[in-house]
């Protein structure tokens, strides 16, 4: 698997004498592994062969820096030139005014369309917008329905008329819009194959009626060679503003972005990472790049934990375990951050995969074990999780009983706390007070 | 005799052909502009080109390479290698592939009734539609059959498998959203017996084979209906959408291993692509493909054919 292209590489690199230079001989074999990696990773074989020359381009001759190794100098130029061709900055949402505006989505059958309707119309809620959605999906059996599920379910509005018209039906959906003061009005449309040209026809009538200011495409990141087609046909009918990649949450390596991208020219400005309306993220061309090449995305996770752990919280925490008084009561804490992140083999799955990380996004993490972990924390009194010694053989079965888990889980919980404790009495000592705590514990 | 008809009706040759045309002009257009229809002595450019092609069918790297080494280690020795012998060689390569995973031979009938058949596969690939199309192909041949809506996930999953229940005039069994597939799935095989009906098509939830706990959501099910049906799930279904690349085979490694699939189904195979994956899952899984979805409606659902597919990839003998 093309898991760790950095390490590969690193292998085959080693054997050759760098004199601080990348030679041809270093490229050469480089780019091998590099054409190889893309091609797994489902970039189309012409994009790959474009881009390994222009990378070989900018290779040649190179410097190597001081502090990295060749292997990783070919990473690094690979990496920045695959961010380049992603476009430096993130692409926002254009909205045209007078509001309303309206979003137009489209895409291949089971991209993920409408799924990721209700999830935009979330975000944007969430930013302070007032959308609307309609179902333009006159085909596809209870496709509609589905939308106004979605919409009940994350309490935004929908506008529902019973027509076999998509055009009419958008048109509609956009007058009451206007009349009703919604500021933005996104549009579901049917799955279609981008050689259906009656199809394709509806949706040049449909944007015609609506004129929206964005028209996205929802792409699947497992999709494989074909990606190119069907995107360069899409843009070319609708001249599309942008690209939803979905399914991101995966293991699926998304060289389809890069596809995409090369022959639309277009940015990439979300992606779909779960099941849940939530789980939508602005696009970030630099991790795109460390994903398709296999080196996790620490970053992401970086920021998400700065989202979620509260600065003053940190400093609170860290403090008590200098005192070594880390109570149960921060150890709920520490859990309920934990869960903030989001999935938790979502977390791991940022992870890179190399070196002390290696394997944990094989990890099996039971997303229930934590529900249980903190019910059984709730279930003590205050006063038990300050002084967790006083918990003897009747409060414990008094625990279980609250949390209803078996007392077996309670005393491995107790367990596990005095493990952390200990262990975090250990580090805080060559901890500073500025940073966040470590959000370890054994699970 | 197994319960599904893996017959090929009168005209289905016709038919596959029409349903693949795009990808195969295509393809065919690409193998025959690389090789020429010459008989000239095939190059080593030429055989990249060629190994390209397979790239593009999303074939896959390692699965392609080797390939094209067998044909290459093949031509070793010979004087002249054609073109065009080179391409028949590649065909009969992969037919050999494709036909070593259709056996062993599927499933027979089963003597416990009803014959429960779960149809599974990640998020979009058309597991629903699926299960409509084969419902309708099963009471084409006059089985009775029953559906089960097992996806209580997906907003207006049931309502849509209500919708192809309709239509194909077969019984469905289904429960409030967020119910528990696996409770759903008990009342739905107690109907069945009451019902004396010959099927149970299970239609599943989405899920991505990375999520352990959706992956053991199926597990639980395949233990209910082990309980209360000798030897079910008779057969798993897995969905396959020809769009997707590489990711196919950790999909495909991930349902056989932890799920046990039985069968693939591969969707979507009216647009332009090639579906080449399936080579390489039934190269390292052999796991048998059994129908193509090749359209909308519900007779889109046509028996698998080694030599239709390869025929697809431009490798086809009259070529």
């Amino acid at each position: 698997m093309l898991g760790n292209l950095s390490t590969k590489l690193q292998k085959i690199l080693r054997d050759l004498k760098g004199e601080g230079r990348l030679d041809e001989l270093h490229i050469e074999v480089a780019m091998r592994e590099i054409r190889i990696a893309l091609l797994e990773a489902d970039v189309h074989f012409k994009v790959v062969k474009e881009f390994v020359s222009r990378v070989k381009e900018k290779a040649l001759g190179e410097e190597v820096l001081r502090n990295l190794m060749p292997a990783q100098q070919v990473v690094k130029i690979v990496r920045d030139e695959l961010t380049e061709l992603f476009g430096r900055e993130e692409a926002g949402l254009v909205f045209s005014k007078p509001f309303p505006s309206v979003i137009l989505l489209m895409g291949l059958q089971g991209s993920g369309k409408t799924t990721t309707t209700g999830k935009l119309a979330l975000w944007l809620k969430k930013k302070g917008f007032q959308p609307l959605m309609v179902s333009t999906d006159v085909y596809r059996p209870a496709a509609m329905e589905q939308l106004s599920v979605i919409a009940r379910e994350i309490g935004i509005g929908v506008y529902e008329e019973k027509s076999s018209d998509a055009v009419e039906l958008a048109g509609n959906a956009l007058q009451h819009a206007r009349n009703t003061g919604f500021d933005i009005l996104l549009i579901d449309t049917a799955g279609r194959l981008h050689i259906d040209s009656e199809l394709m026809m509806e949706l040049d009538r449909i944007a015609e009626e609506v004129r929206p200011a964005e028209i996205l495409l929802v792409a699947d990141a497992m999709t494989g060679q074909d990606a190119v087609n069907s995107a360069r046909e899409f843009n070319q009918r609708l001249n599309l503003s942008g690209v939803v990649l979905t399914k991101m949450d995966g293991d699926a390596r998304g060289g389809a972005a890069l596809s995409i991208k090369t022959v639309t020219g277009k940015p990439i400005k979300f992606i779909g990472v779960g099941e849940k309306y939530e789980a939508l993220e602005v696009f970030h061309p630099e991790r795109m790049a460390s994903r398709i090449l296999g080196m996790g995305d620490v970053l992401s996770l970086i920021e998400k934990a700065e989202e979620v752990v509260d600065e003053e919280q940190a400093q609170e925490m860290l403090k008590k375990m200098q005192r070594n008084e880390f109570t149960l009561e921060d150890f709920r804490q520490q859990l309920r951050q934990l869960r903030r992140l989001g999935p938790l083999e979502q977390v791991l799955g940022m992870l890179p995969q190399m070196g002390p990380l290696k394997g944990l996004n094989k990890l099996q993490v039971d997303e229930k074990q934590l529900t249980y972990l903190e019910a059984i924390i709730n279930s003590m009194t205050l006063k038990e999780r300050v002084a967790y010694k006083t918990i003897n053989a009747s409060r414990r079965k008094r625990i279980a009983k609250g949390s209803g888990r078996p007392v077996s889980e309670v005393n491995r919980l107790l367990k596990q706390y005095v493990q952390t404790k200990k262990m975090m009495n250990k580090i805080s000592k060559g901890f500073s007070t500025k940073g966040l705590p470590k959000l370890n514990f054994p699970i | 005799m197994s319960i599904f008809n893996y017959q090929e009706q009168p005209g289905y040759f016709k038919r596959l052909k029409e349903a693949l045309q795009t990808t195969k002009d295509d393809l065919g257009h690409m193998m025959n502009q690389v090789l020429g229809t010459a008989e000239s002595p095939v190059t080593e450019d030429q055989l990249e080109e060629l190994e390209n092609i397979l790239i593009s069918a999303d074939i896959g790297v390692q699965t392609t390479l080797e390939i094209v080494e067998k044909m290459r280690e093949e031509t070793r020795g010979q004087r002249v290698v054609t073109s065009q012998k080179a391409k028949r060689m590649l065909r009969k390569e992969m037919l050999e592939i494709l036909k070593a995973s259709q056996d062993p031979p599927r499933k027979s009938a089963s003597p416990s009734r009803p014959h429960v058949v779960f149809v599974v596969g990640v998020n979009g690939v058309g597991k629903t539609t699926t299960v409509g199309k084969l419902a309708h192909r099963l009471s084409q041949d006059e089985k009775s059959v029953l559906v089960c809506a097992s996806d209580t996930f997906r907003a207006a999953a049931a309502e849509q498998l209500t919708i192809w229940a309709e239509r194909t005039q077969t019984d469905i069994v289904k429960q409030s959203s967020g119910a528990d597939p696996a409770a759903v799935l008990f009342d739905a095989i107690a109907a069945s017996k009451a019902r004396n009906t010959d099927v149970l098509l299970v239609d599943t939830a989405g899920r991505l084979h990375t999520k352990t706990h959706l992956m053991r959501e199926v597990e639980k099910m395949k233990r209910i209906a082990g309980r209360e049906v000798e030897g079910a799930p008779h057969e798993i279904f897995w969905i396959l959408d020809a769009t997707t690349g590489q990711n196919g085979l950790s999909q495909a490694r991930e349902f056989f291993e932890t799920i046990g699939i039985t069968g693939i189904i591969v969707t979507k195979l009216d647009g332009t692509a090639k579906g080449g994956i399936v080579v390489a899952i039934a190269k390292e899984l052999k796991i048998p493909i059994l129908y193509i979805g090749v359209g909308e409606s519900q007779e889109d659902l046509i028996p698998f054919s080694a030599e239709g597919f390869v025929d697809s990839l431009g490798l086809g003998e009259e070529d």
